[in-house]
């Protein structure tokens, strides 16, 4: 334990709790209930890159902050996008936010989906509702390198047909590359001509080498949790699935203490997380 | 590394070299020439005093203002202020507060913004902070701030509010006479005895009529300051005398926590109906996470005003313990008062560890003292270990 | 179809895995090949159910006839899948419609014909039971989670 006289202090960079400012070039409606912004940072700044599974915390000016995971292409950076939810009071703020309005940004902050590790693996992308906002970095990285990985599967779950984000871009991507994608809902109109039923039940039969796979899942804990155990059914070890975790954040950088996950803190240990470092605590109530 | 930036003294008679792992003897009332020595320095000196019915910290300004034959009777839930029959300055050991407060204080102001057409200007918030002293600091108090050290100053990002005030600290310790009756410094090895950290320590040897203070110099800033102070080497019997001081205090805890495993037991007990039974007693008033030493969460808070144009950012201490702490939209993922306290003693004891390389607790009973129900985080932690033992002819009572 | 040209076509499917020779000869005399263009219904609600289908390429939507909200699709059948077991216990009816969502080549097994099979030999009836249980309870789970309604909004 050091003396007084020991601590080692260096001066600090930016404070990480300051915002930086952040220009809104496009406000998308992607769904009733989810919508996408647009943004670039009002000055360059050098450190403006980010790596797919990251998130920001975004301030409205005089409402409030929440950490939203970016949901853009890692090489567009420094222009980002997020596509969020309306949920509380700072993203019905965030909605109403206009072309050329402000937001405050802090981060990148995080752990990132392990597009590295990946290459030389099939890879299985399970996303469940807004999960898949947090999944595109992903695939648009693994897409801009696409001889580097062997099979690409995209497995999207959502409520129902009206739910589908990005159905342009899936459209196109089912059309341009080597990338398999199914997606299903849990219910639909007649007229819907895809599949229905949880994403779940895509795992046992989709098209992948358990021996030699990396996954990645993001959605609610449930939906994870249940497609975790369905890809270690088909013999995918633990340590070759990654999570992307969600918790309460009010700093993002480690400080605050309330996204903690037992010893984890879900702002610098996650949000992606490895199956099997953090399987049994999913399935423990209020932990 | 202390900044005790003064024009060079007049040099005063100096008993013999003073450095930093030596030790010198002064008399008792030589504590105010320190306090003063301290002043004149630049520094807020901060220390015991007696306010509503409890020793707490707050500015001194002479040796007065030290609560002089006081003493304190500690207990679940219990506590008491009792005079004593002699007048020692340190015949005491630990109030409600901790000297987080001073370190990372309840309510921060981080920054403000102001609208300007369709942007904002955001401004930092950067006071400067009065050098602090901070007299009477226990061997588990600074424990305590080594830990907090940990959180804000060597982690992946640095508090520079924390990083400021700690910069300019000096730090008076005091070795304890007599724990507490909740105290338990010795199971947690982080006392009684004050080993490093400090810039100076004292150790009051109360021999009767001739009581004096025997000094440890820390640093070299201690050193500097302390050879301003008219003092005495010690002889041998001064040197037994005060590690008998901190040996006897060490063999009179008021509880005691068996460490042991104590991690793996705490994560293997996590459905333990013991969690239910302290949950029925539990009023999650947050008490024990605003008295704690190394508790330091915090929530943020964004406010405006009622214009609308002007904003701010504030930080505030926060606790596990509120129903919200964790909530993310639906709800909050610990809703059970049981998974509340359940989370704060594995915090403490657990996780803590695989956070920050140790345990967070520093042994200082003060969540004893003051929980109104009296919870005993040694108590719980012995029952779970309790639960586990193999009852002969019985099968396990493991959960 | 011929007995000896579908043989080996079940013996493929995963439905079949560890069966004995003589129980899939058994179901392969109640089997046989079918077409269903899109569109058409395979079987409605309320219809005698002595059928099972073994869908070997095709989509297929299980689906109910809610008022107010119309025809809704509560799950889609796919390659290498298993539809209907209502032929399994009584009334043997069909509590669910099923139509074709994209032309669909399937193994129809007559239920009827299996029922008493398995009436006559106990053993045969245990690999089907058995087999089904396990279908069921998959579907069991997955409606589970579609219950939950996870994607919802929380308000």
């Amino acid at each position: 334990m050091p003396a007084t006289a020991e601590v080692v202090l260096t001066e600090s960079a930016l404070d990480p709790m300051l915002p930086v400012l952040y220009r809104i070039h496009g406000v998308k409606q992607e769904t009733d209930d989810t919508f996408t912004l647009e943004l670039s940072p009002t000055h360059s700044n050098g450190e403006a890159a980010f790596a797919p599974g990251q998130f920001n915390m975004l301030y409205v000016f005089g409402v409030g902050e929440v950490p939203i995971s970016i949901s853009s292409d890692p090489a567009k950076a420094p222009a980002i996008q997020h596509t969020t939810r309306v949920v509380g009071t700072v993203t019905k703020a965030m909605r109403r936010l206009k072309r050329g309005d402000m937001l405050g940004i802090r981060g990148p902050f995080g752990t990132q989906w392990p597009v590295a590790e990946a290459e030389g693996k099939d890879v299985v992308i399970a996303a469940g509702g807004i999960g898949l906002a947090p999944l595109r970095p992903a695939l648009y990285s693994l897409m801009r390198r696409r001889e580097k990985y062997r099979k690409i599967v995209l497995l999207y779950g959502t409520r129902t047909p009206e739910d589908i984000l990005y159905r342009k871009e899936l459209e196109q991507w089912r059309g341009k590359f080597d990338l398999e994608i199914q997606v299903t809902v849990d219910r639909a109109a007649s007229s819907w001509r895809g599949n229905v039923g949880v994403v779940t039940t895509m795992i046992p039969r989709a098209p992948f080498d358990p021996t030699n796979t990396l996954v990645m899942v993001c959605g609610p804990e449930v939906m994870m949790r249940f497609t975790a155990q369905e890809v270690l059914k088909r013999g995918v070890p633990a340590n070759r699935v990654y999570l992307s975790m969600e918790r309460n954040m009010k700093c993002g950088i480690g400080l605050c203490g309330h996204c903690q996950y037992r010893g984890y803190f879900v702002c610098k240990d996650g949000p992606v997380m490895r199956f099997d470092e953090i399987g049994s605590l999913l399935n423990t109530a209020e932990v | 590394m202390s900044t005790v930036a003064n024009a060079p003294r007049e040099s005063l008679p100096k008993a013999n070299s003073v450095k930093p792992g030596s030790s010198v003897v002064v008399p008792t009332d030589g504590i105010e020439a320190l306090i003063q020595a301290l002043i004149c320095r630049g520094y807020e000196v901060l220390g015991p005093q007696v306010r509503d019915g409890a020793i707490v910290y707050g500015p001194i300004t002479s040796s007065r203002d030290l609560p002089a034959g006081w003493t304190d009777e500690q207990q679940n839930g219990k506590y008491r202020l009792k005079r004593r029959r002699d007048g020692a300055l340190f015949g005491y050991v630990l109030g409600p507060h901790s000297w987080k407060r001073y370190l990372y204080p309840p309510i921060q102001k981080l920054w403000s913004a102001d609208r300007s057409q369709k942007s904002f200007d955001i401004a930092e918030e950067q006071p400067q902070p009065a050098k602090l002293a901070l007299l009477g600091v226990r061997a588990c108090e600074l424990h305590a701030i080594a830990l907090q050290d940990k959180i804000f100053l060597r982690g992946p990002y640095v508090d520079p509010g924390y990083q400021r005030r700690r910069q300019s600290l000096f730090i008076v310790a005091v070795n304890c006479c007599e724990p507490g009756g909740t105290c338990f410094c010795a199971s947690t090895d982080t006392g009684p005895k004050a080993t490093s950290g400090y810039d100076l320590a004292i150790t009051e040897l109360l021999t009767g009529n001739d009581s004096k203070l025997l000094i440890s110099v820390g640093s070299g800033a201690g050193a500097e300051l302390l050879s301003e102070i008219p003092s005495t080497p010690p002889n041998k019997l001064d040197e037994e005398a005060a590690a008998a001081v901190s040996a006897r205090a060490a063999a009179r805890m008021g509880r005691k926590l068996e460490t042991g495993g104590l991690k793996e037991l705490l994560y293997r007990n996590v459905d333990n109906p013991l969690w239910d039974k302290v949950a029925a007693r539990c009023l999650s008033c947050a008490n024990c996470t605003m008295v704690c030493p190394t508790c330091f969460c915090t929530t943020v808070e964004d406010t405006t005003d009622l214009t609308g144009s002007k904003a701010e950012r504030w930080r505030r201490w926060d606790s596990c313990f509120t129903l919200d702490f964790s909530y993310i939209h639906g709800g909050s993922v610990r809703v059970s008062a049981k998974s509340r306290y359940r989370q704060w003693m594995t915090h403490k004891l657990a996780a803590w560890i695989d956070q920050f390389g140790r345990s967070g607790c520093v042994g200082c009973g003060r969540c004893i003292t003051w929980c109104p129900v009296g919870i005993d985080i040694t108590a719980e932690a012995q029952a779970l270990r309790d639960s586990e033992v193999i009852k002969p002819g019985l099968e396990t009572l493991r959960s | 179809m011929t007995l000896q040209t579908l043989e080996p076509i079940l013996r493929e499917q995963p439905f079949f895995v560890g069966m004995e020779e003589r129980h899939v000869e058994l179901i392969t005399g109640c089997a046989k090949n079918v077409r269903f263009p899109e569109g058409q219904y395979i079987f409605r609600e309320g219809d005698p159910a002595d059928q099972f289908y073994l869908i070997r390429n095709g989509r297929v939507s299980v689906q109910c006839m809610v008022p107010h909200r119309g025809v809704t699709t509560v799950q889609t059948v796919g390659e290498g899948e298993v539809l209907g077991w209502s032929w399994l216990f009584p009334p043997h009816r069909w509590h669910f419609d099923a139509r074709v969502q994209q032309e669909t080549h399937a193994i129809e097994f007559d239920g009827k014909c299996l029922r008493g099979k398995c009436e006559h030999d106990h053993d045969l009836g245990y690999e089907l039971f058995r087999r089904f249980i396990e279908i069921v309870g998959e579907r069991l789970e997955a409606t589970r989670l579609q219950l939950l309604d996870l994607y919802a909004s929380h308000r």
